[in-house]
């Protein structure tokens, strides 16, 4: 899977629509290609925008409405930017009775950010999730592909100084 | 054969049938809300539950098939009870403002809970609120009131291959619509209105535009003129408990006087024109072809229908030399009322006020087109659908029932039995053969009462051939020509018809699309709901008002004949070029 993450600005935003031409090329005569074509595209782009999800509903010739209503009932779909690194609490059941929500509480605090917004700094967005298949490790949370169990309100920021900006980034921001 | 028991008697039914459908063949009243027969069968509104003899759960009639031996209980407390609770939680976050709605008194949702007897709804709690949708001419969407049945959904996709409205987000926070929570007029949308015709509530209307309406008949510098489209008059009669297939032409035009329309004329008397226009564009087409061995945009395709000449606009922007350059019935009577009316009453075209009756939402739309203004002002004023003039009537305290039977006005009121049959799938095509036959060979339409069988009947796409033989001199290029036609009506069936064309696998002369199932008198501004047995009666009608005609073919119409001769010239003169005809644009799908 491309992984380019849509803050590094200086990807040339045309390159990538012409990357994703060939990811169209590769999925839209394929049965349910759809949703993996959306998550390839939310790698390239970051999140996916209207130009974006325009582009693939003309590709795979369906309505523009179809496809959004495929974006906007899984929650792994973001038609905003977010940040470089994605925070999910899952607030599945097992989470949920084993501290989730203190979990998800600490981290508003610690990033001073709600659920679905992204940090000043554009470095963390944080998001709700359900169930990962980690109750045996409840409470979970995920950064990017990287599951963290049993994590405690106490050991977020331990578990965010790994993700921390990079200073020089944040300088040139 | 399958054996089944309903309510401890018993009944043989087909396999394949579903619980609901063997029930109701049983003469059982079952409530539904998603359920569209042939259509929608999803069990989504839950409120078709029965009881299954070995089932622990209460099951979804509509989407259960009936199995041998099956004993169905369709009504006992358990069901009754189960019915009630479901409806009182659909009741709950529904925004029931009854007295004021749109809907009022011939709502289903209103209907089932007055059926199971609901006097109060337990639950409370939050509400989605949604903000109402008025951004396009022809429909208003109001999202409060909508109880996700789906019906709209399944239509714009299964039967107009559109797909404008699909359920967003989810859970409570659905919303049945256009991208995310955009406006309609941000996707691709004909504006056909098939989903106001199926809505069960008030989710989804045509924008009504009746005040317009009142407002111009007050004023005494307007003269106010009306035309009606040929479906009207066969389902008018619905809006007062008619049955369906009642033709009200008399009372219509005795109900349009009493509301103080200054003149009534028929946009039959357009379609007759139409026909006359429309006839030649073909034969010049074929001349073209045959003769001058021009590069002509063949098969021609017709131009009445608003939504599926948008419907090209949008998805075959390069096939629009395709299009009869004809304009709509509705549009060559306005353009007519406003010059040569208008002229001949000594008014000038901005004193005259145009209102139409449609089954059509789309002609809401179309109406308001930027070309459409041939008189100099728009030539349409205001269009209502049938049900709006069955409100209007209502609202008048006419009693229709009791009218007494009139004629339209003279000179734009006269009309052929071939302009009646513009209002059904094949009518058109008919109408037009009708005429070019016997322009061409000086003789009648070879068909028994000169219907084109193979073009009549609800089938989605239909193909006929007609060959030319013993032509009159004027057309000796089409002596041993075999005339090829195709009908098709919903877009999906157009939208199968124009790929074939595409791709060469078809080779057709003439082609008929209109949008709505069953053509203009399934439109979606029709009484609701339109099923194929209504469709059926309709059709029925609007073929008996054709054959109690003496005058049957649009060129025998002594007052087209008379307005060629006064005003317009002759078919695709200079006149009717500029107020009969009109051009198409490309559109950017969404």
């Amino acid at each position: 899977m491309t992984k380019v993450c849509g803050c590094e600005s200086h990807v040339d935003e045309q390159q990538l629509f012409l990357e994703l031409e060939k990811v169209l090329d590769e999925y839209k005569n394929k049965e349910g290609g759809l949703i993996p074509a959306l998550q390839i595209a939310q790698g390239m782009f970051g999140h996916l925008s209207q130009a974006v999800l325009q582009r693939i509903s003309q590709a795979f010739d369906k309505s523009y409405s179809e496809v959004a209503g495929v974006v906007s009932f899984y929650s792994f779909f973001s038609t905003q930017p977010r940040g470089k690194h994605v925070i999910r609490v899952c607030l599945g059941t097992a989470c949920y009775v084993r501290g989730g929500k203190q979990v998800l509480e600490a981290l508003k605090k610690e990033l001073n950010v709600d659920v679905g917004s992204t940090t000043g700094d554009r470095n963390f967005t944080l998001e709700v999730a359900r169930c990962f298949g980690a109750c045996g490790l409840a409470p979970a949370i995920m950064i990017d592909e990287d599951v963290h169990q049993r994590v405690k309100p106490t050991k977020i920021r331990a578990i965010l100084s790994q993700y921390a900006a990079d200073t020089a980034e944040v300088e040139k921001a | 054969m399958l054996n089944i028991i309903v309510d401890n008697e018993k009944f043989q039914v087909e396999e394949g049938t579903s619980v609901l459908e063997a029930c109701r063949k049983a003469g059982k009243t079952i409530p539904t809300l998603c359920y569209l027969k042939d259509i929608q069968a999803i069990g989504a509104c839950r409120v078709c539950l029965v009881e299954v003899k070995g089932q622990k759960d209460l099951v979804a009639s509509c989407t259960m098939p009936v199995s041998e031996g099956m004993d169905i209980t369709t009504t006992s407390q358990r069901v009754r009870q189960a019915r009630r609770l479901v409806v009182e939680l659909l009741l709950s976050e529904h925004d029931g403002d009854c007295q004021t709605c749109d809907r009022n008194d011939d709502c289903e949702l209103q209907k089932v809970a007055r059926d199971l007897g609901i006097r109060h709804i337990k639950f409370s709690g939050a509400r989605a609120t949604r903000k109402e949708d008025r951004s396009t001419p022809a429909l208003v969407r109001n999202g409060s009131k909508c109880i996700s049945c789906r019906r709209c959904v399944t239509v714009c996709s299964q039967i107009q291959q559109v797909s404008a409205l699909v359920p967003q987000y989810r859970g409570f926070k659905t919303i049945v619509g256009p991208a995310f929570s955009s406006q309609l007029d941000s996707v691709t949308c004909v504006q056909c209105g098939q989903c106001a015709a199926v809505c069960p509530v008030g989710a989804i209307s045509e924008r009504e535009q009746i005040d317009e309406v009142w407002e111009a008949l007050e004023n005494p510098n307007k003269a106010v003129v009306v035309q009606t489209a040929p479906a009207i008059r066969a389902a008018l009669g619905e809006c007062f408990d008619m049955e369906p297939g009642t033709l009200v032409t008399g009372k219509m035009t005795t109900a349009l006087r009493k509301l103080g329309f200054d003149a009534v004329f028929d946009t039959n008397f357009s379609a007759d024109l139409t026909i006359m226009e429309e006839g030649s564009e073909l034969l010049s087409r074929l001349k073209k072809a045959l003769v001058e061995k021009k590069d002509v945009a063949l098969p021609m395709f017709t131009s009445c229908s608003p939504g599926w000449i948008s419907f090209m606009e949008y998805y075959y922007p390069d096939m629009l030399d395709h299009l009869s350059t004809c304009k709509s019935p509705q549009q060559m009577m306005g353009a007519l009322v406003k010059t040569y009316y208008a002229k001949k009453i000594g008014r000038k075209p901005e004193d005259v006020f145009m209102v139409s009756v449609m089954p059509c939402t789309a002609k809401k739309f179309e109406a308001q087109r930027a070309e459409m203004n041939a008189s100099g002002v728009q030539d349409v004023d205001v269009v209502l659908t049938t049900r709006e003039l069955g409100k209007m009537i209502r609202q008048a305290g006419i009693d229709f029932a009791s009218l007494e039977d009139s004629e339209m006005d003279a000179p734009l009121g006269l009309s052929s039995g071939a302009a009646d049959i513009f209002a059904n799938t094949g009518g058109v095509m008919e109408a037009a053969l009708r005429t070019v036959y016997e322009l061409v060979t000086g003789r009648e339409l070879p068909f028994k009462n000169l219907h084109v069988t193979p073009v009549v009947g609800l089938e989605g796409i239909k193909e006929a051939s007609l060959k030319f033989e013993d032509v009159l001199p004027d057309y000796s290029f089409l002596e041993g020509v075999t005339a090829k036609i195709a009908v098709a009506h919903t877009l999906k069936n157009a939208r199968q018809l124009v790929e074939k064309v595409r791709k060469g696998e078809a080779s057709y002369h003439f082609v008929e699309v209109m949008t709505c199932p069953g053509g203009c008198i399934g439109g979606g501004g029709q009484p609701r709901t339109t099923t194929d047995d209504i469709r059926r009666a309709r059709i029925a009608a609007i073929y008996k008002e054709d054959e109690g005609k003496k005058l049957r073919k649009s060129h025998d119409n002594k007052d087209i004949k008379q307005i060629y001769a006064e005003f317009l010239g002759h078919p695709l003169g200079k006149l009717s070029h500029d107020l009969l005809h009109t051009h198409y644009h490309k559109r950017t799908r969404v």
